[in-house]
């Protein structure tokens, strides 16, 4: 089936916005976890965290503890994350240096790491940072994040916009980390990292599961 | 008398040499210090390696020393930005090399510098383009890739309060790569936005100790801007 004909059935599903691949991470997420969330998608999670759910995030420039974007009369001029925007700090977050935000972020300290990708392989193994060697490649703190926390999760649409998976048998574009992503969340699905195959948890509405295998790449088994 | 507080940018930027090592504080622009970068674009030192988080913003600060043809090389993690605009013609020109480094490792080794470590063994970037070449060795049965501690010749450093021994302190995010730059140096030069009395900074939270610290300039510049 042609990229056309693939595009064509997946124009009978509602596949989820950025805010909703998001928010339905975010619900996952347990209390008293520790996360880092990346540039792109991820750092949309903290917006969708439940108020009853203390969950403390971490940013790789040096806060543990960071809160949402502040009113314009409370912002910090000194307080951003790691895209670059204004944030806060919530009652007991701190600050620290760069070695020591990077130690704790290797070290195994944070639970879970929510990152973007332009790639991932049923094998885990994920691709971030530069899609050629002619493009700007940066890699910023993805492959420390990828090696060190407990689990990595991608936040990602399912296809590039003309139709070509980002969920792949094997990537093809330079590596971040090797076997280093848990689960997947994209526009269309749910899905959990196995080995051999992505396990799907959860679809979008509108979508059968062969629709999905006709749009993704690497092999799809029903999760148990 | 100690007194490493200069009165002015010629004084501090005095002795800086072509080719040098520079390593330059800040994320994005939080914790740049900009008055510095000025004062080394004014001293004229050329031919430089510049180490930074960033490749630049805008045409100011770093970009600026970028686009006068300053700066040979620059070692960073992320050199895309809001607004690469001088780092990427440069780039896709040619005329100016670039190393990408795991955000971490780069911390981690300017760390190391500064403790007289001379390599370690870290899991970052193993199976990827980053550690090929590198030593691979297994501890546990997991792979770690050796890396090197780096040192610089120059670090220019954003601090919030110094005082006469060279004591820092920062504001917030804007800490970030300072503490770390400022052990890494053969000279560590900081601007700061208050200038403080010996013994008026709580020993408590002084964040980076004035035997790191050669030089400190008086820079009351105000709010830094996201660009």
């Amino acid at each position: 089936m042609n990229v056309k004909a693939k595009l064509g059935r997946l124009a009978a599903c509602t596949p989820w916005t950025r805010d909703e691949i998001a928010a339905r991470a975010a619900r996952d997420i347990p209390e008293g976890f520790y996360v880092n969330l990346g540039i792109g998608i991820p750092v949309l999670v903290a917006n969708y965290v439940p108020p009853d759910r203390e969950v403390i995030i971490q940013s790789e420039n040096g806060i543990l503890g960071m809160g949402p974007e502040p009113q314009p009369h409370q912002i910090n001029r000194w307080l951003i994350n790691a895209s670059k925007k204004y944030v806060s700090l919530v009652p007991g977050g701190s600050y620290m240096h760069h070695a020591d935000s990077f130690a704790l972020i290797r070290g195994g300290h944070l639970d879970l790491c929510v990152l973007g990708a332009f790639q991932v392989a049923a094998n885990g193994d994920f691709a971030n940072w530069s899609k050629s060697e002619t493009d700007m490649p940066s890699v910023g703190g993805a492959m420390d994040l990828a090696v060190g926390a407990k689990s990595v999760w991608l936040l990602m649409d399912h296809t590039t916009k003309d139709g070509e998976s980002k969920l792949m048998r094997r990537c093809t574009y330079p590596l971040t980390a090797v076997g280093a992503a848990k689960r997947v969340y994209t526009n269309l699905a749910v899905l959990d990292v196995t080995g051999d195959a992505f396990a799907v948890r959860e679809i979008a509405p509108g979508l059968t599961f062969e629709a999905l295998q006709d749009v993704t790449d690497a092999p799809l088994k029903r999760a148990n | 008398m100690i007194d490493k507080i200069v009165q002015s940018m010629a004084e501090a930027m005095a002795g800086i040499r072509d080719g040098a090592i520079v390593l330059i504080g800040g994320f994005g622009s939080i914790g740049q210090p900009n008055a510095l970068i000025d004062g080394l674009i004014e001293q004229g030192a050329k031919e430089l390696t510049v180490v930074a988080n960033n490749a630049g913003v805008g045409r100011v600060g770093l970009a600026r020393l970028m686009e006068l043809g300053r700066v040979r090389k620059i070692i960073c993690s992320y050199p895309r930005t809001s607004d690469p605009v001088v780092f990427e013609g440069l780039y896709r020109a040619g005329k100016i090399e670039l190393e990408v480094m795991p955000q971490g490792t780069m911390a981690e080794r300017m760390r190391a510098a500064g403790a007289g470590i001379a390599a370690f063994y870290t899991p970052t970037s193993v199976g990827t383009l980053l550690a090929e070449g590198k030593e691979l060795r297994e501890f546990s049965g997991r792979q770690f890739v050796l890396e090197e501690a780096f040192h610089g010749d120059v670090a220019l450093i954003e601090a919030w309060e110094a005082d006469r021994w060279g004591n820092l302190t920062y504001k917030s995010s804007a800490r970030n790569f300072n503490p770390v730059m400022a052990t890494a140096a053969k000279l560590t030069i900081a601007q700061a936005q208050h200038i403080v009395a010996l013994g008026e900074l709580d020993p408590e939270r002084v964040h980076t100790a004035g035997i790191f610290v050669d030089r400190v300039v008086h820079v009351p510049y105000g709010e830094p801007t996201v660009t």
